[in-house]
């Protein structure tokens, strides 16, 4: 019996009032500027992604608009260089990243039914150093000085021979500015997965979305240094004249795409893992019971997890790789289909035994699983070498990319937006809306992608600002970009729901949709404190199992920010915390961060004088306040 | 006073905006013709391929025109690709001279202004620099004029080409130190 | 900007670079691997599409009020059985891939590659470079931007590059390959009918990547021995009175400094070798037709057609230009 749970509620107001306090924040701007909630902190990063998302695709439609009829002059070539480079960088390094770890920095303390997420600070920096990359690189793109080489940005071409001025530069110190992030996001992750768990969650009861999201951050913390690493040696190449790409003074512009690759066939795991999380979470709820074979699906995400990293060669197969390296390649390749599969084989026993709740976010989901099989079978068709040599770099790629991202990544991520919109606001959005907005989405995206398939296997190439008319492209582009013009309807209408219910949707209860989880069981939206009463789990369903929740955690302080840090296996209870309260370092140490970090696209010297104040603001942070020591000792010596 | 100094804020940015502009810009479409033909120089200017010059319609050529080239970063990266491929790295070497002076120090015998050294090839100079009017279109001498000013430091720093993909030959040239010109004797 | 190639007006516009109308082994091969991995996903992907679209319309419906469900062990085995015969079935198949991407890779290995023609074709930024070689060193040449090939011997193509990365793609006859500098990579194919095949730079490398495009002209063997002993050739000497001058305008302006035209003063290296240029179906790397209004039009404003490419605009006096063009349609 799903039960709203009320274990909040034994917790008396006044209670709840010392706890707001204890975790709340300050009002004004200062306040606004110090938080350390990682439902604040996790909302900015959710409004910034989507945005960047938004923006991402209206320089589609305009790549579109210009590649619908052959010859076209609506864009020139520099312009559309800048224009596809910037969607790509900003699709993968501003949206689909940030967005899904922020997902995870919302929802995954709640989901492992903790007050907060680990290292909050830091949540806090995490959050700002992005949001600052974003604006220097969109600053510079309305300066002219916007990257056009590709979000890839291969040497030689992104070199410093041939490509002049600062546009590369901007994008390479973005890519630093997005992975700091990341980084240190997947730090905050693993650590809330591994140690601040509510007591009794021992392993097996973690719910597979906690799961994805820490194998995510596993993988973020191993693939990021390659494209850090690379990004970082670009710029001194360009900046002070090293050669790391110079093949003539023995470095080799092929080094950047083994770098290059090693994070980026990883990163689009990255994207993908979470989904996959987001996809359980939903399947579970909307189909009336828990998700089929659990074990195994955790398997398949960590298994995924490794297996991301043998494949980065298979974007290189047109290179002088070695054929038989590219053959091992292939068959990697080929055999990460398998926990794919598992994990599809599995939601589909989990739907077909169960009772199956037809509301928008299981529509989303189940648009996956026709699109991500669609991108499946075209990724095996690339990873054979023969095959890739003929459509690689045609636009069956860009098809095939799509498919894989949108479908396996972003319908999930929109379902989980319906599917957590009441936890998050308090409010339904609108069924009617939504189912509207799914309908537009899934034919525009069909449309808008399947035609480019045949594009690429007509020859076709990526990347090319417009083609001559006799080549025969020219009704397949116009169709594509009908289909492109759809989703942006589908997206606008996707705002109007959202900003419509936030005023004004149905008042959402804790639990409206009747979920297993522990993010149900606090109010809606959660007060700051997420949990008046950290529960005691004794189930993977708490709010299903009878046994589910066996009590409640007593003793942490009501008055101070305290949290119960937990064991790695079992979830038993280790020692009490006192977590940090609201800062304002944080968002001062990301602004001397920035002002060092693009000052440096100019010139070297900015990485020593600009680490003065970084060092500076620094020391601010970590200096530590009396008060807290205080409280600190005051609370070992009498709970 | 907050007024003011948001005022000289704004200001900034839109220095660094407008900078910003002008290095990144790629004019493709340039005013064209061949280099005018000017009043020829003393008799023993060579011209490369030998011949008479070719007449072609004078252009006029504005210091406007000058100034656009000497910011923009496509413009010396452009100029010094031409470098290499109108062989002025035959007698010039990569700046370091050789048979021709050296165009990397702050020796300049005719001057180091933009309009100078488009004189210089376009007219020729006496003692083997050939006069390149006719063979070199307009918007090229001006890339080629602001990359050898980038040569010793004289464009700015971020807007100068960094190293080649080839073997390193000096200093890239957006870390070399501005040199002060001073006049060299015509010799 | 009209972009008719006319030699090719009767060739369907939509087969020039269509990647599964193949025209020699290397592309049959790539194109029967195509089949059958094609049937294989639809099947594959078919059977998994077709049994969730199946679970979906059979499991029953159920409101967010429906107690969630306390499954049975029986259902839960069954599920374990249903998925482990799925996996297998996946492993299969994707076991299937591997061996035929394998053999088709043994098989393109072991293709006859017997007395090739060998061309060294160095990518630029935006057009081809060339060189036929030969064992006998005064019968090398070099061209740019079209590919002469006999009719069933094989082509091994070494790829530099004098820039960027560029790829060679010539669809109807085999995949791709990349130019990379630094790097000398090999593609050997074999065209085994004759006709025109388009290709086109595969690799984003600038402005005008989307025009770098080049043809390959598969002959019979004689008619390609006919067309490389032209080659070897240094240009005609111009005959008419406009030519003439049209060659005084060549030599005595801004070509010279980057074209060559083997036989005269022109040797430069750093636009494409003008020679024959006469003879070829297109210039502007297969972006215009070869015909005189053309040829003029891109003269005196490449940038209108290709912008960002590194041919300056040259104005011209009229008579000149028409001049110009008259000498280069003559160098066949």
């Amino acid at each position: 019996m799903s039960a709203s749970f009320d274990v909040d509620r034994r917790a008396t107001s006044a209670q709840h009032e010392a706890l707001a306090g204890a975790w709340g924040d300050k009002p004004g701007l200062v306040g606004w500027l110090s938080t350390v909630d990682h439902k604040r902190v996790g909302v900015r990063f959710i409004v910034t992604a989507f945005g960047f998302f938004v923006a991402a695709g209206v320089l589609a439609a305009i790549m579109r608009w210009q590649l619908a009829r052959p010859d076209n002059h609506l864009v020139g070539p520099d312009l559309y260089n800048q224009l596809f480079t910037m969607h790509g960088t900003t699709m993968m390094f501003l949206f689909a990243v940030p967005m899904m770890l922020a997902v995870g920095v919302y929802f995954v303390p709640l989901v492992v039914g903790t007050r907060n997420i680990a290292f909050p600070r830091m949540n806090a920096f995490a959050y700002y150093i992005y949001l600052f990359g974003g604006l220097m690189l969109y600053a510079a793109f309305l300066l002219d000085t916007g990257p056009d080489a590709g979000w890839f940005s291969y040497t030689p071409l992104a070199g410093p021979q041939y490509s002049a001025g600062k546009r590369v530069d901007f994008w390479a110190q973005l890519v630093t500015f997005t992975e700091i992030s990341s980084l240190l996001v997947a730090i905050q992750l693993i650590t809330t997965v591994l140690k601040l768990r509510a007591p009794g969650m021992a392993l097996q009861r973690i719910p597979l979305f906690a799961w994805a999201m820490m194998v995510t951050s596993f993988m973020v913390i191993f693939a990021m240094p390659s494209v850090m690493f690379a990004s970082t040696s670009l710029i001194t190449d360009r900046l002070v004249g090293t050669h790391f790409f110079n093949h003539a003074e023995g470095g080799d512009s092929v080094l950047w795409q083994h770098l290059f690759w090693f994070f980026g066939h990883p990163e689009v795991y990255i994207i993908f893992v979470p989904a996959l999380g987001m996809m359980s979470s939903i399947i579970s709820t909307f189909a009336r019971r828990p998700i089929f074979g659990h074990l195994v699906m955790v398997l398949s995400l960590v298994t995924t997890g490794f297996l991301g990293f043998g494949l980065w060669v298979h974007h290189m197969f047109a290179t002088d790789v070695p054929e038989l390296g590219k053959s091992f390649f292939t068959a990697v390749s080929m055999m990460i289909a398998i926990p794919t599969a598992l994990q599809i084989f599995n939601w589909t026993v989990t739907l077909w035994t169960g009772k199956l709740v037809f509301r928008t976010p299981l529509l989303f989901v189940l648009a996956f699983f026709f699109i991500l099989l669609i991108g499946g079978l075209t990724g095996l068709m690339l990873g054979s070498v023969p095959l890739d040599l003929q459509i690689h770099d045609t636009y069956f790629v860009v098809a095939h990319l799509h498919y894989v991202l949108i479908g396996g990544s972003v319908f999930p991520l929109f379902g989980a937006f319906y599917y957590w919109f009441p936890k998050m606001t308090g409010r339904m959005l609108s069924e009617r809306l939504g189912k509207w907005n799914f309908w537009l989405f899934f034919i525009g995206f069909n449309v808008a992608f399947f035609p480019m398939h045949i594009l690429g296997l007509r020859g076709m190439p990526r990347r090319v600002y417009t083609y001559p008319t006799e080549m025969g492209w020219g009704e397949l582009n116009f169709v594509a970009t009908l289909g492109a013009t759809t989703i942006a309807l589908s997206v606008a209408l996707f705002v109007v729901n959202v900003v419509r219910s936030v005023r004004h949707g149905a008042v959402a209860g804790d639990n409206p949709w009747n979920s297993p989880t522990l993010e149900w069981a606090t109010a809606s939206p959660p007060g700051p404190y997420n949990f008046a009463r950290i529960p005691v789990v004794g189930a993977r369903e708490p709010l299903w199992d009878p046994g589910g929740i066996r009590g409640h955690v007593t003793g942490l302080a009501d008055d101070k920010p305290e949290l119960l840090v937990t064991s790695v296996v079992d979830a038993e209870p280790d020692h009490r915390f006192l977590f940090p309260g609201p800062s304002i370092w944080p968002f001062l140490t990301a602004v001397a961060t920035t002002a060092m970090l693009v000052a440096s696209v100019f010139t070297p010297w900015a990485v020593v004088w600009g680490s003065i104040p970084v060092v500076v603001t620094m020391i601010g942070w970590f200096w530590p306040k009396r008060r807290d020591t205080e409280a600190s000792l005051a609370l070992e010596r009498k709970p | 006073m907050k007024a003011t100094r948001f005022a000289a804020a704004c200001i900034a940015v839109a220095a660094v905006a407008l900078a910003a502009c002008e290095r990144e810009q790629r004019r493709f479409q340039e005013s064209s013709g061949n280099a005018p033909a000017q009043a020829a120089s003393p008799a023993d200017t060579v011209r490369p391929g030998g011949g008479p010059a070719a007449k072609s319609p004078a252009d006029p050529t504005t210091g406007d025109v000058a100034s656009l080239y000497q910011e923009n970063a496509y413009a010396i990266s452009q100029g010094k690709q031409l470098f290499t491929w109108y062989n002025c790295v035959g007698c010039h070497s990569h700046g370091g001279g050789g048979m021709g002076p050296p165009l990397m120090d702050d020796k300049w015998r005719y001057g180091a202004e933009p309009e100078a050294i488009y004189k210089t090839i376009v007219d020729g100079r006496p003692n083997g620099m050939p006069s390149f009017a006719g063979r070199i279109v307009d918007s090229q001498v001006w890339q080629l004029v602001a990359y050898v000013r980038s040569m010793s430091g004289l464009a700015r720093s971020d807007a100068a080409p960094g190293r080649s993909d080839a073997m390193q030959a000096g200093e890239p040239e957006t870390r070399r130190e501005k040199t002060r010109p001073r006049p060299e004797p015509q010799g | 900007m009209a972009t008719q190639i006319p030699a090719l007006a009767d060739r369907a516009g939509w087969t020039l670079q269509h990647a599964l109308s193949p025209a020699g082994p290397q592309a049959a091969q790539i194109h029967d691997l195509w089949q059958f991995t094609l049937w294989l996903c639809v099947l594959v992907g078919g059977v998994v599409f077709a049994a969730f679209a199946w679970a979906l319309w059979r499991a029953q419906r159920g409101t967010e009020d429906t107690p969630p469900i306390d499954v049975a062990h029986a259902t839960e085995q069954r599920g374990v059985r249903v998925v482990a015969a799925a996996i297998l079935v996946v492993v299969v198949g994707l076991f299937a891939l591997v061996t035929a991407s394998v053999m088709t890779d043994r098989a393109l290995a072991s293709l006859p590659r017997a007395n090739p023609l060998t061309i060294e074709l160095t990518g630029h930024q935006w057009w081809w470079e060339a060189r036929y070689e030969d064992r006998d060193p005064s019968r090398t040449f070099s061209t740019a931007n079209e590919l002469h090939v006999p009719v069933g011997r094989p082509v091994l193509v070494k790829l530099l590059s004098g820039d960027v990365i560029h790829s060679f793609w010539v669809p109807r006859l085999h995949g791709k390959a990349d130019l990379i500098p630094g790097r000398t990579n090999t593609i050997q194919f074999r065209a085994d009918e004759a006709g025109v095949y388009r290709g086109q730079c595969a690799e984003f490398c600038g402005y005008q990547h989307a025009f770098m495009a080049f043809l390959v002209v598969a002959d019979a063997p004689d008619e390609y021995e006919r067309w490389a002993e032209r080659q070897r050739g240094s240009a005609i000497a111009p005959s008419s009175d406009a030519e003439k001058r049209g060659q005084q305008v060549f030599l005595q302006g801004t070509c010279v400094m980057c074209h060559a035209v083997q036989g005269t003063d022109a040797n430069a290296r750093f636009g494409p070798d003008l020679t024959h240029v006469g003879g070829r179906q297109t210039i502007a790397a297969g972006t215009l037709p070869n015909q005189p209004q053309h040829l003029a039009h891109w003269i005196v404003d490449p940038q209108a057609v290709k912008p960002g490419v590194n041919m300056p605009p040259n104005r011209l006096a009229a008579a000149d230009l028409d001049a110009l063009v008259a000498y280069l349609t003559s160098l066949k």
